[in-house]
């Protein structure tokens, strides 16, 4: 395993930690107005008080990863993504004020406001993420410049769409099931029956996702295939000499998300509610290393030329600076791991109001 | 307008208004370290009240400086894509290491400090606070390095990759050791201190004029303006060893800032003045020789004027000079206000000078402006270069991106902002107006009963 993709996996790595922390406070958010009163507002608000600012740090240290690794790929997906991304940026900027400046008044009108904003900036973010991720699977006009040839409108389409819902859902599914969590009593109880639900939407979503994507971008699946099916373009080395390896991983994933998902209702109907959250971040986490897998080694496809495909090789930073970003990585993300475990310990059981509250 | 003015405007306009936020976090979050050990130290309650108080400034603060700083982290991406090309190598490692090193430790820390007062002990709290404290200073030393290798890029190569050339990082420590990032980066945490310490200063003044916790102004203010004192006598020596590096590293902006047209012997130093860019000098007022003097420790020694280089290579000087004149004027008043109400603090005579408090309560933004114009002289001295040297801004802009997209971001930009400040600014002010709580006061827990719903799309259950 060389550096680039080493990086490829840290990258990644950040992305889950993202999809998996913030996910679920970005799922309380689509969820927040369906409560009705304050008292049990704030409770959902802070649910994810404490927690919410340091699951963002994983977005923003997976983009200055994204820059110092792989900074072709930085540069062509956010210049290319210009307006979704302003958008993205708008949403995150309203959640997180939102979530500051609620309390601070005590009318009506005030805290309805910020709740909207906090809502609105939450479904909206997980709609653009997942809307982003379609993207990347359907590939975008890249030239041999490296640089997006394409509109804006080019990259809303009815499958990126799709992706955007099933983004909103999963995320609002794995809100719910925090949320079961972090309450109790009637709000519990509620909870339980939005958890039902949704998890209905996002099985069938995630057939639709699934057979839509294999059905237009049947390369997805070239990972998988113990070398029946090679991506097109450049050939890589790393693939052909790892195929079936890499298969093997790849099934192996697939396995993984599909008892995850299988194991919802079951923990569910157990009352398992530290298992049931463990089985949601675990089909996120398997989903992202499907996705991951399925587009290995390209991290940007072009759909001019499948020769001009971004990928680890030909859009990563000089190998002295993977090696040195490696050391910086490596010493710290045990510290990182420490915080984050440590605020979780800290902030357990069930959520309650007090003075310091939102 | 194209392309390239309206990416520069744009960044301009968020950099500025991300910068009003972690200065003041930066400055509040070491006073906070000092409140929160002296009433470990003391066990005196009001320490806890100061501490409990300032943490939600902190907060305030924080959260828009956060929502704010997450744009500047993307935006090299989206509107300088062929400047992320050209440095990527060198420029994303500092901003991978920040996140890595300083925003998880910060906001990790954060939810600690801001929940965690009735849940661990007072001990653990403390270390949190150290720890934010510190993670603000991290996070502002690694975007500082990425800065300032901008200004004085060192340990690079210029190879060609694909059709275009970039730059490669050759030695990673000498890199973030770069001539001018360390000098830079005290030069920033000691204007943020000022910024955070004058905020809590004129807070405290206000109370002290409204008659009200008048025990905890005079708790806050002895500490706050010994802070503010040396803060202001460090910067004048950190800005004079600042400005040799950039006598050295680039004598074109230092031409600039003292408005120096000509190659001179025993160059002047202006206290104030106006450039005549078509006459190409400088009037005002003047000390002969004391540039010469500050920056080689000789009177007559010679200092470049702007005529060594070609034009096409001259920041704007007449912005450039007087942004810095006004922040080194402001620097002196700093020197001069601080130290004189030590003195007066330090005679009793501080506080029955009603006028001297007033005036204090209105200087908060002083050196916020101050902070501003430091950046802006730096950056606008900088140009041409987006790089100094090596890249200009103009060959740096997003090719993909047209100029009525980044009209579109820049007018939104511009109604958020403008939206998100004054309700910073009123959420600020109706905080201050409420004062430190008593502590021990129960908490007004689930203010509206159960049945009150807020009602949005459904109809309210009556």
């Amino acid at each position: 395993m060389d550096y680039n993709v080493t990086w490829y996996l840290i990258v990644g790595i950040l992305l889950m930690g993202y999809a998996i922390l913030d996910g679920f406070d970005l799922g309380v958010g689509a969820l927040h107005l369906m409560v009705k009163n304050d008292h049990d507002r704030r409770i959902l608000l802070n649910s994810i008080g404490p927690v919410w600012d340091g699951n963002e740090a994983w977005l923003v240290t997976a983009g200055g990863a994204l820059f110092a690794a792989f900074p072709e790929v930085y540069a062509t997906a956010f210049s290319g993504f210009y307006l979704p991304f302003i958008l993205l940026l708008f949403a995150l900027i309203f959640r997180a004020v939102s979530i500051e400046f609620r309390s601070k008044e005590k009318s009506i009108r005030w805290r309805t406001s910020w709740d909207i904003g906090f809502s609105g900036g939450s479904i909206l973010a997980a709609i653009l993420f997942g809307v982003a991720i379609g993207n990347v699977i359907i590939g975008f006009k890249i030239g041999a410049d490296k640089e997006y040839h394409g509109q804006f409108i080019d990259l809303i389409s009815p499958y990126t769409v799709l992706t955007g819902v099933f983004n909103l859902v999963m995320f609002t599914m794995h809100g719910a099931i925090f949320l079961y969590l972090k309450t109790e009593g009637e709000l519990q109880e509620k909870v339980k029956n939005w958890i039902l639900k949704i998890y209905r939407v996002f099985v069938l979503l995630y057939l639709m996702v699934t057979a839509i994507t294999l059905y237009i971008r049947p390369e997805m699946v070239a990972n998988f295939s113990f070398g029946k099916i090679v991506h097109s373009g450049q050939p890589h080395d790393i693939i052909a000499q790892n195929q079936v390896i890499i298969s093997v991983i790849a099934w192996a994933v697939v396995l993984l998300n599909l008892l995850a998902i299988a194991n919802i209702p079951r923990t569910l109907a157990r009352n398992k509610p530290l298992q049931l959250f463990v089985s949601s971040a675990c089909s996120i986490a398997a989903l992202i290393m499907l996705f991951a897998l399925g587009i290995f080694p390209n991290m940007m496809i072009s759909n001019i030329s499948p020769f001009y495909n971004l990928d680890i090789y030909n859009a990563s930073s000089t190998e002295y600076t993977l090696k040195n970003m490696l050391i910086v990585a490596a010493i710290g993300f045990p510290f990182v791991v420490a915080y984050t475990a440590a605020i979780y310990w800290t902030y357990r059981g069930k959520t309650r109001i007090d003075d310091t509250s939102y | 307008m194209n392309a390239e003015i309206l990416a520069r405007l744009q960044f301009a306009y968020t950099i500025m208004f991300h910068y009003i936020f972690p200065p003041f976090t930066i400055g509040i979050g070491f006073l906070l370290v000092i409140y929160e050990s002296l009433y470990l130290i003391t066990k005196n309650k009001i320490y806890e009240s100061i501490t409990r108080f300032w943490i939600k400034i902190f907060a305030a603060c924080f959260s828009v400086g956060v929502a704010s700083g997450i744009v500047m982290e993307f935006e090299f991406g989206t509107n300088w894509s062929s400047y992320s090309r050209f440095v990527g190598d060198i420029f994303g490692s500092p901003l991978a290491a920040e996140g890595i090193f300083a925003f998880f430790l910060e906001s990790g820390f954060l939810a600690i400090l801001l929940f965690g007062w009735n849940r661990v002990k007072p001990g653990v709290h403390l270390f949190s606070t150290v720890m934010v404290a510190l993670g603000s200073m991290m996070s502002a030393f690694w975007i500082v390095v990425a800065n300032s290798w901008q200004q004085t890029p060192v340990a690079y190569e210029i190879v060609s990759h694909g059709e275009n050339s970039r730059a490669v990082i050759t030695d990673f420590w000498a890199m973030v050791f770069n001539p001018s990032a360390m000098v830079r980066f005290n030069h920033v945490i000691v204007g943020a201190l000022l910024q955070g310490v004058f905020l809590v200063l004129s807070v405290a003044a206000y109370y002290y004029l409204k008659k009200r916790f008048t025990d905890f102004a005079q708790k806050t203010i002895p500490v706050a303006m010994g802070v503010a004192t040396i803060a202001s006598l460090t910067q004048l020596f950190l800005g004079h060893a600042h400005s040799k590096i950039v006598a050295e590293y680039q004598p074109a902006k230092l031409a600039a800032f003292e408005g120096l047209y000509h190659t001179s012997k025993g160059a002047p130093l202006y206290i104030a003045g106006i450039t005549d860019p078509g006459k190409e000098t400088t009037y005002g007022l003047k000390i002969n020789g004391m540039l010469s003097y500050l920056i080689y420790g000789e009177r007559n020694s010679k200092v470049r004027g702007l005529n060594e280089f070609s034009k096409e290579d001259w920041p704007p000087v007449a912005a450039v000079f007087q942004t810095y004149h006004f922040m080194v004027m402001l620097g002196m008043w700093f020197i001069f206000i601080t130290l004189t109400c030590s003195l007066l603090l330090f005679l009793k005579k501080f506080y029955d000078k009603k006028w001297l408090l007033r005036f204090w309560v209105w200087m908060v933004p002083l050196p916020v402006i101050a902070n501003q114009l430091g950046w802006v002289s730096a950056e606008v001295g900088r140009q041409p270069w987006l790089v100094y040297g090596l890249l200009r801004t103009r060959d740096g802009i997003s090719v993909s991106v047209s100029a009525q997209e980044i009209l579109v971001s820049v007018i939104l930009f511009f109604i958020i902002y403008t939206l998100l400040f004054f309700v910073w600014l009123y959420v600020l002010d109706k905080e201050i107006k409420h004062g430190p709580g008593q502590v021990g006061e129960k908490p007004a827990v689930g203010y509206l009963a159960e049945a009150e719903k807020l009602g949005f799309f459904t109809k309210k259950k009556e």
